[in-house]
């Protein structure tokens, strides 16, 4: 009873977590939604029609991007005046990184800081 | 090496599976601020008008200086900001962090930080940009929703 109610409550945050990792994951795996955060981490806070005109594509078609990457929660739209312009929030890559790359990498950088400190002791 | 000039308006934006009243106390109480927050202490009374100070764990050094503009808990918190750990960035005018914290269906929270007026800032801009704030964030996430700060 106990273990099988601990089971459900795991799965359902590997759902939930799968979910949202799942959207970043996708919103990358495509070229163009890379270029637009590439051209909003160059400049950002940007109006639909300056990333528009960067792409060849229609505007129907980078609005559906933007939606996806909107989804993915990478891109932040506000309000500034007339205009709705475009941020990049770069915590969904941060995340993902802490909890999956951090995991493998820890041990290596670990090892690199301790050499660190062991070279900087002794010089 | 990646050169470029960082943004004059940043926003970071996460889902916490906390309560607005646990996200707010997560932001302006020095026992949890010291946990994620670069072991910055954060010390306000966090009234419109009253200054704002982050010092070191140990309070021996002033950290951060800036004034609150607004505070409505637990959804909205403004604040103006300068840093005061590298004298460059000291010698620039205050920036503006805005946290604006919203309850979602699901029982989380979307939590938005906007730092901006950073025009005249950009040392500042650089220091907080990318891994800065995403490091502070990803820290609260991780002390609200596990208890433990992040390690590292």
């Amino acid at each position: 009873m106990t273990v099988s109610g601990r089971h459900v409550t795991i799965l359902s945050h590997i759902i939930r977590g799968v979910t949202d990792d799942d959207r970043v994951f996708k919103a990358l795996a495509d070229p163009t939604r890379r270029f637009l955060l590439d051209r909003l981490f160059a400049r950002d806070g940007r109006t639909l029609t300056e990333l528009e005109s960067e792409l060849e594509m229609t505007r129907f078609g980078v609005m559906k991007h933007l939606r996806v990457l909107e989804d993915a929660n990478l891109v932040v739209t506000r309000r500034e005046g007339r205009e709705k312009l475009h941020f990049l929030n770069p915590v969904p890559i941060r995340l993902l990184h802490d909890r999956w790359i951090d995991k493998y990498t820890e041990r290596r950088v670990s090892a690199l800081a301790d050499l660190k400190n062991e070279l900087e002791e002794t010089a | 090496m990646t050169t470029m000039t960082a943004q004059t308006t940043q926003v970071y934006q996460l889902y916490i599976k906390a309560s607005p009243e646990e996200i707010w106390e997560a932001i302006t109480r020095p026992e949890f601020t010291t946990k994620y927050f670069h072991g910055s202490y954060v010390d306000s009374t966090f009234e419109p008008g009253a200054p704002y100070f982050g010092y070191s764990t140990d309070r021996s050094l002033l950290w951060v200086d800036g004034e609150v503009l607004e505070a409505d808990p637990p959804r909205r918190l403004q604040h103006t900001w300068r840093a005061l750990y590298d004298e460059e960035s000291a010698a620039e005018p205050h920036s503006r962090v805005t946290w604006q914290i919203e309850p979602q269906d699901d029982g989380s929270c979307l939590l938005t930080v906007v730092h901006d007026q950073l025009e005249g800032s950009p040392k500042t801009a650089q220091s907080v940009s990318g891994a800065g704030w995403m490091h502070v964030l990803s820290g609260l996430k991780t002390l609200l929703e596990t208890g433990e700060p992040l390690s590292g």
